[in-house]
């Protein structure tokens, strides 16, 4: 006699996220997007500590040499070295948790202004939505870069200050998809059964319906990091980013264009890093997009 | 229709009055100083000073300033701080170049966009699309200021194609269509540069829009009354999905313009963005003012445009 035992129930999580997971684990190209963008992460946090503690490895990053300024790669200097005699491999490990905390904390100004914004327009609706919207397409007109551009140079590059500029012009498109999903969900019955329960708006937003868009919002993130990490490196190749010695990939190459002719590899190889680091973020935020995308079926 | 371009023409100004206010406030409420000498220079006598306040108000408080400068860049009287010419003049003089090369940029990015994002849905799901898709993000990663550097070396050393300037020098063309083929000669690469981004971009609202489209009740019927694939891709299809080209052009000026202030810079291009990259190292706060209040109204203008158009192609679509 056969006993035919149930299907384990573990196999399929019932945790949204849980489901999500799995089928972003399915994404090869997402997958591997994620592990570079974990590596990447290592090497800021690993690098930033041995430079730190004074340890140089693979050699100090800020360390001039003249007579061996602008060699090829070769086996010392596996990338060469710039202008100075500086090992470029080591500044391009040192350059990049500028980088990541850019993108990072970039991210998390532009989504703190982005979903407050677009909350109180998608939840209050009418006169209120009507003055942010305008605000907010206002703003959307704006060649951003040429703002960031304009801010940074006036109130003087330093990191905190790349930061706030990026994620105070960046939050329009969150704000509209925040405010999009806002507008769908306060019409759903649990809102309004919890508006009847007599809760006030604050806790409606934050605790009801936030949670319920916090998948969209969080692809939005994710995709606006690599957004943050380019223009942090057109800012630092124009001279307005994080100042010298500090090693960007941007400065590096903007520090190389004067030898352009005579030293390719002070331009491809920390422009390699930042188009690597951009894909990596772009790729991972379409996968996760993909697996959290229940609603329509589109790829 | 008429009533819609009012409306839309009202809530430009509206949104215009908003963009020049913020974009005064940023430039003035940040600190540093526009005089052309040091703050603390010794040598600067308090009457120059005071008389350099007083050419551009500087001495009034900051609510007066505006209006100051609103009224005096509506009347063409607003003056560069630097070279003390009229802004509407130096805008004036750079803005055919950059409009020629944002809209080169602009056509590249609509019409390889369209092929990719189409052959991309084409092949939905399989290979070809996987590829296009790594492809189109690879794009958008690219920084323009690292690829132009990277084409520049190539260029110069394999090929006689112009990195610098809008014409070649030394040479006096009689010919009018030799002078427009220099032209174009010279606007080709940073054309392409800049327009890489978009095709990226472009590409992927295509795609996205040819797959929801294909997924209609009149593809089906199509499909079922025996056509073949082609026929219903190319004619039924391909049509009805080219919305996102007209919003295309509304969402790329923006980006396009951001771009054009380094692409600007590195390939010698007298365009808009350059002077506007020349006015933030000079702190030419009338110039500054004025470029943004332009380039926001080209925006502006742009998805009015982008809008209309959306009507006239698709019937579907009633503007009110």
């Amino acid at each position: 006699m056969i006993i035919n035992t149930p299907e384990p129930l573990a196999l399929v999580p019932a945790s949204p996220a849980g489901r999500a997971w799995r089928r972003f684990r399915d994404n090869k190209i997402g997958m591997v997007a994620l592990g570079v963008v974990l590596l990447l992460a290592l090497i800021g946090v690993v690098f930033f500590t041995l430079n730190h503690l004074g340890i140089p490895f693979p050699a100090d990053p800020d360390a001039t040499n003249l007579e061996r300024k602008l060699l090829a790669p070769n086996a010392v200097n596996w990338l060469g070295t710039d202008n100075l005699g500086r090992d470029v491999l080591s500044r391009l490990l040192n350059g990049a948790h500028i980088s990541l905390t850019v993108g990072f904390i970039a991210v998390f100004v532009s989504l703190f202004i982005g979903v407050t914004v677009g909350a109180v327009a998608g939840y209050f609706g009418k006169w209120v939505d009507n003055i942010i919207m305008r605000i907010v397409d206002a703003i959307m007109c704006f060649p951003t870069f040429f703002l960031i551009l304009t801010a940074v140079a006036l109130l003087g590059p330093s990191i905190i200050n790349i930061v706030v500029v990026i994620g105070l012009v960046s939050w329009t498109g969150t704000a509209r998809l925040v405010r999009a999903e806002f507008l769908t969900l306060r019409e759903t019955s649990y809102v309004q059964a919890t508006r009847a329960l007599g809760q006030q708006a604050p806790r409606i937003i934050f605790r009801h319906i936030l949670p319920n868009a916090a998948a969209p919002i969080l692809v939005t993130a994710v995709l606006g990091v690599p957004d943050a990490i380019l223009a942090e490196a057109g800012l630092s190749f124009l001279g307005f980013g994080v100042q010298p010695p500090q090693a960007t990939w941007g400065n590096i190459i903007a520090d190389g264009k004067t030898y352009i002719l005579d030293a390719w590899w002070l331009i491809l190889f920390p422009g390699l890093a930042i188009l690597i680091a951009a894909l990596s973020f772009y790729l991972a935020g379409d996968a996760l997009r993909q697996a959290v995308e229940t609603r329509s079926a589109r790829q | 229709m008429t009533s819609f371009i009012i409306r839309r023409l009202l809530i430009s100004v509206l949104l215009l009055f908003i963009i020049s206010v913020i974009s005064f406030f940023i430039i003035t409420l940040t600190p540093g100083s526009p005089y052309p000498w040091g703050e603390l220079n010794p040598k600067v006598s308090p009457e120059v000073k005071r008389v350099f306040r007083e050419k551009f108000h500087l001495d009034r408080p900051l609510t007066e300033q505006y209006t100051l400068i609103m009224r005096d860049l509506f009347s063409g009287r607003l003056r560069s701080i630097k070279d003390e010419r009229p802004v509407l003049e130096k805008i004036g003089e750079r803005l055919p170049a950059t409009l020629v090369l944002n809209l080169g940029a602009l056509a590249l990015s609509l019409s390889f966009g369209l092929m990719l994002g189409v052959y991309g849905a084409r092949h939905a799901g399989r290979l070809p699309d996987v590829v296009t898709s790594v492809l189109a993000f690879t794009f958008i990663a690219l920084p323009g200021f690292w690829i132009s550097y990277l084409m520049a070396i190539v260029l110069v050393n394999w090929a006689a194609v112009p990195i610098l300037g809008t014409h070649t020098i030394g040479v006096d063309f009689t010919n009018g269509l030799e002078v427009f083929l220099d032209g174009w000669w010279h606007i080709m690469l940073p054309a392409s540069i800049l327009a890489i981004g978009g095709i990226a971009v472009q590409s992927r609202f295509i795609r996205a829009s040819m797959i929801d489209t294909l997924r209609e009740d009149y593809i089906r019927t199509a499909r079922a009354k025996g056509l073949d694939e082609n026929a219903v891709f190319y004619r039924h299809a391909l049509r009805n999905s080219i919305r996102p080209l007209l919003t295309g052009v509304g969402m790329l000026l923006p980006t396009l313009i951001s771009g054009s202030v380094i692409i600007e810079s590195i390939f010698a291009y007298p365009g808009m963005g350059r002077l506007g990259y020349e006015a933030v190292l000079e702190r030419d706060y009338p110039t500054l003012v004025a470029l943004n209040f332009v380039t926001a109204a080209l925006v502006l203008g742009g998805n009015l445009l982008a809008d209309l158009l959306y009507a006239v192609v698709d019937p579907r679509v009633r503007l009110e």
